[in-house]
């Protein structure tokens, strides 16, 4: 197509031959600037993984691995330090634990409905009305946990500690919502509607159709929006600090106050660590935890949509 | 034999009672989640409201709640998303013109394009980590404007270029093939043909990268930005607020004044957010339907 470009339309809008240079020379500058756009977000990446290895690789010179990864203290702010990871993953796993419970079968609920029984009307004010609830930054939330939620849990649980992993789920647990809405009401929809045909003709229920038919052939992509909301949870930053509080502990009691990864990530960060001291590479050592977490749950459940997506097409 | 048919009507009954009670129940699941949405805005607004004032738009933080003001904060954060838009902008719809309309060799357009999908999915706390390592440290720009700006662009290329992305592959390629058989260049195709095209749903992606940018407070508390500002960011190389920062830091105090000054903080948030999304919706309507293929 170029070589046609060049050999004769050129020509005929009237343009020398220097200006054909001109253009061609133009078109490979931006090519260049075009393709170094997207290499940012590959930069972004090795970015990523140099800044928080090379903190972390020091780090881990002064704290055995093994310590690290299986020590039951995490206490590197006073003296004696201890730098077990397992109780930030241990709030972490409560928080997030707390919100899939919430936000898997309302979501899933929310998604059936979506897609199988609410009018096309209802569905185009309902859906974007629900994407609204993503839209709303995090920090809100966090207000909102400790000024609404956390009174209420207090008094429903007769509890005395105002942070509590238990608000924090609550918070968390609608932010991911229409995360597993979204996807599950497209996965959902993929479902060929010759299964439901082919049910309703053996004069199946709705119900049938539905729970029999439908959700389980979508079941791997439903799974896959779990595992999303999962990762969106454990990266959830600032409403878990601000209603879980800052107690490090290995606890499963919903109503106890407990730090999360990111959270000890934001507190660290607010007071004046120096940098290139132990406390200031613990945030590192902790964010890798972080990414590497997030990258798995992502990356399986991307595999798992692709797998579908291959599947129904 | 009748018996036997009033039987089998009863059982036919029962599962489509249990079949509509189904139905219910999954309606249900999506009108508490819609009552929870309007529940939220309503605390924050009447938690927030009584403490709008203008001393609080045009005031610096301050010990005493009542004379507190976010102006620094909301200075702060025009800054952060002006300078966020003005760098993501070019480099995002570049990468995905790239993407789209440029890149040949498979490999290199698959790998970019999982590399962008999985930093979709990263904590922008890791983003903040990442600033701080890179753009405090490295390049030494200690806590400035500039180097948050840069922080928040990195956490919301990949919205931008996901959306410009669905925005191009939905205009046709007749639209490129008649402008490539009139003689236009691959570059005047995509800047005279595809670009326009693709607009109204690459401002309504730009529009959303925005106000995400604007809500987001991680990051920035990482790269080390800090609430208390006693002035106005006058250039890049300033220290800076945000208002979500204040925000975080107004709610972490103990007192009540403070919460209720949080709410209203949230609510001029809020405003700023319904500002952004009302013009993406305004653009999506008004070139929206000026084109149709």
């Amino acid at each position: 197509m170029t070589s046609a470009t060049d050999s004769t339309v050129a020509p005929a809008l009237g343009s020398s031959s220097e200006g054909r240079i001109a253009r061609r020379g133009w078109e490979a500058i931006i090519h260049v600037f075009l393709a170094a756009c997207a290499g940012i977000s590959v930069l972004t990446t090795i970015g990523i993984v140099v800044v928080l290895l090379v903190e972390s690789l020091q780090f881990f010179r002064e704290v055995p691995l093994t310590d690290f990864l299986f020590g039951t203290q995490w206490t590197p702010l006073i003296k004696p330090q201890h730098f077990g990871i397992l109780p930030l993953l241990c709030g972490t796993l409560l928080v997030t634990g707390g919100a899939i419970l919430i936000a898997a079968p309302l979501g899933l609920g929310a998604a059936i409905y979506l897609s199988e029984y609410a009018p096309r009307a209802v569905r185009e004010v309902v859906k974007p009305l629900l994407e609204v609830l993503a839209g709303i930054p995090s920090v809100v939330y966090g207000v909102l946990a400790v000024t609404t939620v956390s009174p209420i849990v207090r008094s429903l649980f007769q509890s005395d500690s105002i942070f509590n992993a238990l608000s924090a789920s609550i918070v968390v647990g609608f932010m991911i919502l229409p995360t597993i809405i979204s996807l599950s009401e497209d996965v959902l929809r993929s479902v060929p509607r010759d299964l439901r045909s082919a049910a309703f003709a053996l004069g199946a229920t709705k119900y049938d159709v539905t729970a029999k038919v439908v959700v389980p052939a979508a079941l791997s992509g439903i799974m896959a929006s779990f595992l999303l909301a999962i990762s969106r949870a454990v990266g959830e930053t600032m409403a878990v600090t601000l209603a879980a509080g800052a107690t490090p502990r290995m606890t499963l009691n919903p109503l106890d106050s407990v730090q999360t990864m990111t959270a000890y990530i934001v507190q660290v960060s607010k007071g004046d660590t120096p940098a290139g001291s132990i406390e200031y590479r613990t945030i590192f050592a902790v964010g890798l935890a972080l990414f590497c977490s997030t990258m798995a749950l992502n990356l399986i459940a991307q595999w798992i949509l692709s797998r579908m997506r291959e599947q129904y097409e | 034999m009748s018996r036997n048919a009033d039987i089998h009507s009863l059982e036919i009954k029962r599962s489509y009672l249990g079949s509509s009670l189904f139905g219910w129940l999954c309606a249900a699941a999506t009108y508490i989640c819609i009552a929870v949405l309007v529940g939220l805005l309503v605390t924050v607004l009447v938690n927030g409201v009584p403490w709008l004032s203008w001393t609080l738009l045009t005031s610096f933080p301050s010990r005493d709640p009542a004379k507190a003001g976010v102006l620094p904060a909301l200075a702060g954060s025009l800054w952060l998303i002006g300078i966020t838009a003005l760098v993501s902008i070019p480099t995002g719809v570049g990468a995905a013109v790239y993407l789209e309309e440029y890149a040949n060799s498979s490999w290199w357009r698959k790998l970019v394009q999982l590399n962008i999908s999985n930093l979709a999915g990263v904590p922008s706390i890791v983003y903040g980590i990442l600033g701080l390592g890179l753009f405090v440290r490295a390049m030494s720009l200690e806590r400035s404007v500039i180097a948050g700006a840069l922080t928040l662009t990195l956490v919301v290329l990949p919205i931008v270029i996901l959306s410009t992305q669905e925005a191009l592959r939905a205009v046709p390629s007749t639209i490129r093939q008649a402008s490539y058989a009139l003689g236009a260049t691959r570059w005047q195709t995509v800047w005279l043909q595809v670009l326009p095209a693709a607009l109204p749903g690459v401002m309504t992606g730009v529009i959303l990268a925005i106000a995400r940018a604007l809500g987001e407070a991680a990051p920035l508390v990482a790269v080390g930005a800090v609430a208390f500002v006693a002035f106005v960011p006058q250039s890049l190389g300033d220290e800076f607020s945000a208002l979500p920062l204040q925000i975080f830091n107004w709610a972490e105090r103990p007192q009540e004044e403070f919460h209720g000054l949080a709410s209203a903080a949230i609510v001029v948030l809020l405003a700023v957010l319904i500002l952004l999304n009302t013009g993406a919706v305004l653009v999506r309507a008004k070139y929206g339907r000026r084109i149709k293929w």
